[in-house]
């Protein structure tokens, strides 16, 4: 018989250093509380943070990589919106 | 985000191959732009993936078992604790594998299920017993010294889930390693008897570890697409030679004599080795292996006594879920 599938759900864990929670990666687990225990058990096993958010990867809404140039072509020609785009004189020093 | 749910968007046309598509795949590729999930891909470059993937995958869950076998008989506590903590790496070096695998469209339960089947393969090495405690020493050292030289070049293959989850393992690995050679050091400067011991894991362990790499280069079907496609940077051969070169010295500071008479240093530097007995591996491959057999029923086992979790876990989940759409409802 075939094993039934269990739900997924993508791990993002908070650093030591005061860092936003950033994915680590998925697992699987039947509810929440299995797993915010997995992603203990499989992503922190060496004190990699201090605390742990489980999303089920069903609820996640991600840009369509095939559209990312007409997503993301805005910014590209907005280089005014770059500290470097400005000229200041090196005798103002650092700014 | 490597849902499930949003890869079966483009189901339809997944497996169709288009030239112009795989041209502009293949100029990504040589560019090195990374390939992540939901990008259009060829159906073989998806298929050759989940295949290394999940065999990758199977391979530290089955490499739990070698080790495993002496958890309860480590000599010190210091050494059990060590191992414990290896195994339960190798479990998760397993789980994070098969999330990545599971990124190109096949359900973790289908590929578990596929080697349960005896369809698809694990790495050869872990059909062969850990039979003393110096075999934990061998396989820490050699075992583990093979899959990194194998596993960082994979830290920058062409598919982006898998080459972040050989970044995460490659960094758990080195302590893997270095706690091999640790017990094999403490052995060899033992008593006769010890340094017996650990001569003769290397001996067992030596050739069986140089098959790791995979046939030699002009009989590897496999190769030339894989490293068009970066998935390979290196190939078999050249990647054994870097792990004969890099272990000879340590088994010359530890005082071990590699089983390997005809073994000459050339005038590059490199060490040349015998002849390897490509018979023997192809019948590990087979299923005629010293442990294949007692591999694959002790995961079935393992699985099959499982299943009660899963389906208690699974029910629970449900009753939850109907208690709250009735809380909801009132």
């Amino acid at each position: 018989m075939a094993t039934p599938n269990v739900p997924l759900w993508e791990v993002f864990i908070r650093s030591r250093n005061g860092l936003a929670h950033k994915h680590v990666g998925s697992l699987h687990a039947t509810d929440t509380t299995l797993a915010l225990q997995a992603a203990r058990d499989i992503y922190t096993r060496r004190g990699e943070g201090l605390s742990i958010w489980v999303v089920p990867s069903n609820a996640i809404t991600a840009s369509d990589p095939a559209e990312k140039g007409m997503m993301f072509e805005p910014a590209e020609s907005k280089i005014y919106r770059h500290p470097t785009f400005y000229d200041v004189p090196d005798e103002v020093g650092h700014m | 985000m490597y849902t499930q749910a949003l890869n079966n968007a483009d189901t339809d046309d997944r497996n169709i191959e288009d030239a112009e598509r795989s041209a502009q795949f293949q100029a990504r590729i040589d560019v090195d732009d990374r390939i992540e999930p939901n990008d259009w891909m060829p159906a073989a470059y998806r298929k050759t993936l989940t295949r290394q993937i999940s065999q990758h995958a199977h391979s530290e869950i089955v490499g739990m078992l070698p080790e495993g076998n002496w958890i309860t008989r480590a000599p010190s506590l210091r050494r059990k604790a060590a191992l414990l903590a290896k195994v339960q790496d190798e479990c998760g070096h397993g789980l994070y594998l098969y999330a990545a695998a599971e990124t190109l469209g096949t359900s973790r339960e289908e590929l578990v299920d596929m080697m349960l089947a005896g369809k698809s393969r694990y790495s050869s090495i872990f059909n062969y017993p850990t039979l003393t405690w110096a075999d934990i020493g061998a396989v820490g050292w050699l075992v583990d010294g093979a899959a990194i030289m194998n596993q960082i070049p994979l830290c920058r293959c062409s598919y982006g889930p898998y080459a972040r989850a050989m970044i995460r393992v490659c960094k758990e690995e080195s302590f893997h390693q270095r706690q091999g050679f640790e017990i094999m050091m403490t052995l060899a400067r033992g008593s006769e008897d010890q340094k017996a011991m650990a001569q003769g894991a290397l001996d067992r362990w030596w050739w069986p570890v140089l098959m790791m790499f995979g046939p030699p280069d002009k009989a590897s079907q496999h190769s030339d697409t894989s490293t068009k496609w970066k998935i390979k940077r290196f190939s078999n051969d050249e990647l054994r030679q870097k792990f004969v070169d890099a272990t000879v010295p340590q088994a010359q500071f530890l005082g071990l004599t590699i089983p390997d008479p005809g073994m000459k240093q050339n005038a590059d530097g490199n060490w040349e080795y015998s002849a390897i007995d490509w018979d023997e591996f192809n019948q590990v491959l087979a299923g005629n292996g010293p442990c294949n057999r007692e591999r694959l029923a002790a995961r079935r086992k393992a699985h099959d006594d499982g299943a009660w979790v899963r389906e208690a876990a699974s029910a629970y989940a449900e009753k939850r879920r109907q208690r709250s759409a009735l809380q909801a409802a009132e």
